[in-house]
């Protein structure tokens, strides 16, 4: 059959969610974060929930994603996104709120705001992805770098006696009695992807059911941070971050 | 047999050449082109149109959205 006849609107079967903008994202080539904003934006679109979602941008790579989506968003200072979060909610709890964090603003700079607005049990939903370095600012060690692992400020790998230990920051949420819904997934492969887009459903539909705080954690590549091609970012995920960062549901309640 | 017949059409001026679609397409249909792109970058087209079943694998995993895909039962 030609491809012609295979090309039509009857046939079509995927195309990029209408939330998403036109604008080119400026993230490396094979970010996760691109993968992540186009499952939010999917979410949304099916849920119906476009006009009343706001989302707060973190700082760190995803600075810009309220270029990217057609909702409406607040910036937070860094590591404060779970706060403004809160204020937004409070003040307009019939809207859909969500932060998107990676790393450096969620486990380490914000951590003082990302465990009390779970302690408190904000009825948020916080998107959080961990790759193990600072990727917007070169790659430098974060509180989630692995034991061993390499990054600009610690060339050698990381050294537990030296830089501390990793932290596992989401299994600490975990244990908040605040917390509903604690899970984590990745986009290394497309069945992956798929089930990180029912974790952040299931987590909005919590939100809508005034469950709690839910934290979708996903693990991530940084092909330039890890200086890797993005395909064997992936396959390095899956050898060494995995092992540490165990994927699946920690809390569901 | 009734195989479902698929095709992609990519946003070759979006795409960054990443290759996580190729990697993800489990009947090899995907390629990296020879060209670039205005970006510089080796764009991923069609390379097995055949073989293509529409599994959406491809779409799902693009970080950029660049495609689009058609499914028809053949």
């Amino acid at each position: 059959m030609d491809i012609k006849e295979i090309v039509k609107e009857e046939n079509l079967v995927y195309k990029k969610s209408m939330v998403l903008t036109d604008k080119e994202m400026h993230y490396c080539p094979g970010c996760t974060h691109g993968v992540v904003h186009k499952l939010i934006a999917e979410v949304i679109d099916e849920m119906g929930i476009q006009e009343k979602t706001i989302g707060v941008a973190p700082v760190g790579c995803a600075v810009f994603a309220y270029d990217y989506l057609h909702i409406d968003w607040q910036e937070a200072a860094h590591g404060r996104a779970p706060a403004v979060a809160t204020g937004v909610k409070r003040l307009l709890p019939d809207k859909m709120v969500f932060s998107y964090q990676g790393d450096g603003d969620l486990a380490a700079i914000g951590t003082a705001e990302t465990i009390h607005a779970c302690n408190r049990g904000e009825n948020i939903v916080m998107v959080f992805i961990n790759n193990g370095i600072y990727g917007m600012t070169g790659g430098q060690m974060a509180p989630t770098t692995l034991k061993g692992m390499k990054a600009s400020t610690c060339p050698f790998g990381r050294e537990p006696q030296q830089d501390g230990n990793p932290l596992k920051i989401t299994e600490l949420l975990a244990q908040l009695p605040g917390t509903s819904y604690v899970t984590r997934h990745s986009c290394h492969t497309a069945a992956a992807v798929r089930k990180t887009k029912k974790a952040l459903r299931k987590a909005f539909e919590n939100q809508q059911q005034k469950k709690g705080t839910s934290l979708v954690e996903v693990v991530s590549t940084c092909s330039s941070g890890w200086k890797m091609t993005p395909a064997k970012a992936n396959d390095w995920m899956v050898e060494n971050m995995f092992p540490f960062y165990p994927l699946g549901d920690l809390k569901d309640e | 047999m009734a195989k479902a017949k698929g095709a992609i059409v990519v946003d070759t001026v979006k795409c960054k050449g990443c290759e996580l679609c190729m990697v993800a397409c489990p009947t090899k249909v995907i390629e990296m082109a020879r060209e670039v792109n205005a970006k510089g970058f080796h764009y991923s087209q069609m390379g097995n149109p055949e073989a293509c079943i529409g599994c959406t694998n491809c779409a799902m995993v693009c970080p950029d959205s660049c495609i689009t895909v058609y499914k028809v039962k053949a």
